[in-house]
């Protein structure tokens, strides 16, 4: 226990004296918040707002992979429309290789729509139907007035390559290729003008397991060739553990966690991620009986036009006391690159040692200080959310 | 949620069944598919099933030749990726092609479906309809589009059940509230008046597994049963069936795309490729033990959350065929690495037979079995 303490009280000391930044940050991102107005009546008197990103604080590295992950309505993709600037944000700043680029306008952002591309999910809805290939991986072309060494047409033929596609299908449509192929189309696009920042909102989970696993590769492929940055955004933790570099775990609107993989993985500290990992089922029939080991999470994520107070994660957690309703736990570093927001993390030192566990919680008894809280923390919990 | 007592049964159970030395009824050894139209022993025995669809572009042959058997208490897993033909395989079981949905072309169905010693594809359409709801009941995978947004979800369970028993509504209502409580929706006895689009995803879900098994159906078709749903909700989804195939009894079929999901479920895996059964056995077998190189494909496709791989994904070349051209002989040969292993021309050319390949194993495949083992060992194994 008392070496667990010592560790917090080391790990903290970088976190009060602002931590230092990698100066080459790619992206900064600080306090982003964005608030959707619900407007109700004759009048469309705003009445509410679906808190959907609520204060997200991370960077990302020149070179690496970030991957986002959460439930559906958690803000990961509002959060990847955001950091592209397609939406505008409520609040906090957008920093891109030092220049502020929170709330340009249209025009301002166009010379950096060359840095920051997407991919976006579907490959059937973004994919012009009226358009042929070429048309549209030239697009970028157009719109920035750029003209390539060797002509437009040599150059997109040059990127149908790149992605795996044949170059003579240049005056096709999208209708003639199969989803994995329109795919690949989609990132040719995003790759035309050569972007530092590549984000993919959910790349790969309208494809197939197997094509799943070419573009995949693919995007490996070309991290590794054209040095991309990446920020991909999934529900897929298996994906994403495949993918990224690091992770950020998002819940309502919050990232809870942020680590470097093998660590989330292997010991994830916020209750939110553990029961995250541990609801994955794994493809392997022999592990079938050490189902005793997941956490089953009762109920559903709450809305976030009304997000719980405190920790917004309070509701469904286990180990949840009376602290976590009512202070929201910043997001801290508990250990060498491992950011996480929580009162009584897994795996580390308690954030409040003081705090007691509720009287109603009776089976949250994993909740007493210091790192035992794991096995007393999951088992009864396990079947309890069932609902049965 | 709700019974405690339950859910203390619940958890002391979760490794009984899934011992791999239960008696392996799920599947019968050897094809008997041509041993004609006898009534057989099994509780569902689906032989050579084919389901066509006339189309302007061609015919589609969305199943085309499959056959399997299920017992009571088993589940079987059907895996496959978009347009293979594992929902319609499901559809035709259920005898839902024959309603003519698809206007004046009707779906061309043939073989035989034999459910409890009674074969549906040539019985009295109205006495199938009969036995579907008594005996078969299926989750499908959006329960928005599958429960009437009009009516409450009570009212849509309580004539689920009249249909098929003389009962009074107040009984039929009485039934609902307890079949609500059973898949965990809070406070059943108000839900029950809800209507679906006051549901969550994860509830609806939960209340349309309510309905299908109000008439303890004795096989229970699960369609991408939480493909839609969130993986927590999904987590909880899978422990609900499990549970209630216990309680039940119910032979189940599992049909989906993820891997994840049959090895948690099933006790037997069917795996499809363009309409046909490529590989077939335990589950246990299928995943450690493959004989196809399509399953092998599969395995090596899928990023895994159990191991820290930072390998590359061993993906299928190609994409999967269209159901109207299906590639002559064996449907995979396009994609595979090792069509020209056996003879490439009969790769190309003739379509291979499921023969045995181990106790209850069966895969469609020219190459040698020997050969098989030794690149899946050799080869594949090593590099998942």
């Amino acid at each position: 226990m008392s070496d667990a303490r010592a560790v917090s009280e080391n790990v903290k000391i970088p976190e009060q004296s602002s931590p230092p930044e990698p100066p080459d940050a790619l992206l900064k991102v600080e306090g982003l918040v964005k608030h959707f107005p619900i407007r109700k009546g004759l009048l469309r008197r705003e009445t509410g707002a679906v808190q959907a990103v609520d204060g997200l604080t991370f960077d990302v590295r020149p070179g690496e992979t970030l991957g986002v992950v959460g439930e559906s309505g958690c803000g990961k993709s509002t959060m990847g429309r955001l950091i592209t600037r397609l939406l505008e944000p409520t609040g906090g700043k957008i920093e891109f290789q030092g220049h502020d680029i929170t709330h340009l306008g249209v025009g301002a952002m166009r010379p950096l729509r060359r840095d920051v591309q997407m991919i976006f999910q579907d490959p059937y809805s973004s994919l012009n139907p009226r358009h042929t290939i070429g048309t549209i991986v030239s697009a970028p072309f157009r719109l920035q007035g750029i003209t390539p060494e060797g002509g437009v047409k040599k150059e997109v033929q040059q990127l149908l390559e790149l992605v795996g596609l044949n170059p003579e299908h240049y005056n096709r449509y999208p209708h003639e290729f199969s989803g994995g192929q329109r795919q690949r189309i989609g990132i040719a696009r995003a790759l035309a003008l050569k972007p530092k920042l590549v984000v993919a909102d959910e790349p790969v989970s309208a494809l197939d397991v197997s094509i799943q696993a070419q573009v995949v590769n693919l995007l490996d492929d070309l991290q590794d060739e054209l040095g991309l940055t990446y920020v991909i955004i999934a529900h897929d933790l298996s994906v994403i553990r495949h993918v990224s570099d690091r992770i950020a775990v998002m819940y309502l609107g919050k990232i809870v966690e942020l680590a470097d993989r093998a660590s989330l993985y292997e010991s994830p500290m916020h209750p939110y991620t553990k029961a995250l990992l541990s609801a994955v089922p794994i493809p392997d029939p022999r592990r079938r009986g050490v189902r005793s080991e997941r956490i089953l999470l009762t109920g559903d994520v709450p809305s976030p036009i009304s997000p719980p107070s405190g920790c917004r994660f309070h509701t469904r957690c286990w180990k949840a006391t009376e602290l976590c309703k009512e202070q929201e736990p910043p997001l801290i570093a508990l250990a060498a690159g491992r950011q996480v927001a929580c009162h009584h993390p897994e795996n580390a030192a308690d954030q409040a040692p003081g705090d007691p566990a509720p009287a109603s919680a009776g089976e949250a008894a994993g909740s007493a200080p210091g790192p035992s809280g794991e096995a007393a923390g999951s088992a009864p919990e396990s079947e309890g959310g069932a609902g049965k | 949620m709700s019974n405690p007592d339950k859910t203390g049964a619940a958890q002391s159970g979760p490794a009984a069944p899934e011992a791999p030395e239960a008696p392996l009824s799920g599947l019968v050894p050897g094809e008997v598919a041509e041993a004609g139209s006898a009534a057989p022993s099994a509780f569902l025995e689906v032989r050579d099933l084919r389901v066509h669809f006339p189309t302007d572009d061609g015919l589609v042959k969305s199943v085309d030749g499959l056959s399997f058997q299920l017992e009571k208490g088993r589940t079987l897993g059907i895996v496959g990726e978009s347009g293979s033909g594992k929902s319609v395989t499901s559809l035709g079981i259920m005898g839902l092609h024959t309603a003519g949905q698809y206007g004046r072309r009707k779906a061309r169905i043939s073989g035989e479906v034999w459910l409890d010693g009674k074969e549906l594809l040539t019985a009295d359409p109205d006495e199938v309809r009969r036995l579907g709801g008594r005996y078969m009941a299926m989750i499908f995978q959006d329960p928005l589009s599958a429960l009437h947004p009009y009516y409450t979800i009570g009212r849509q369970i309580v004539e689920a059940y009249r249909v098929h028993h003389d009962v009074d509504k107040k009984t039929a209502r009485k039934r609902a509230v307890e079949m609500l409580d059973r898949v965990g929706i809070p406070q059943p006895d108000k839900r029950v008046d809800s209507y679906p689009h006051e549901f969550s995803g994860g509830m609806r879900q939960r209340a349309m597994i309510a309905m299908s098994l109000v008439n303890n159906p004795e096989l229970l078709i699960a369609d991408e049963p939480t493909t839609a749903l969130d993986v927590t909700v999904q987590a909880q989804i899978l422990d609900l069936i499990r549970d209630l195939q216990k309680e039940f009894g119910s032979a189940v079929i599992v049909i989906t795309h993820d891997l994840g999901v049959v090895a948690e479920l099933a006790d037997d895996i069917l795996v499809m490729y363009g309409g046909r059964c490529v590989e077939r056995g335990p589950a246990e077998k299928v995943f450690y033990e493959p004989q196809h190189p399509y399953t092998w494909g599969l395995l090596g496709s899928m990023p895994r959350i159990d191991r820290d791989q930072t390998e590359r994904l061993i993906p299928v070349k190609g994409s999967p065929p269209s159901l109207i051209n299906i590639p002559d002989g064996c449907a995979f040969n396009p994609r595979c690495p090792y069509a020209d292993v056996p003879d490439g021309d009969r790769t190309r050319t003739v379509r291979p037979e499921l023969r045995p390949v181990g106790e209850r194993h069966f895969s469609a495949c020219h190459m040698a079995q020997e050969e098989r083992t030794r690149i899946w060992t050799e080869e594949i194994a090593p590099k998942l």
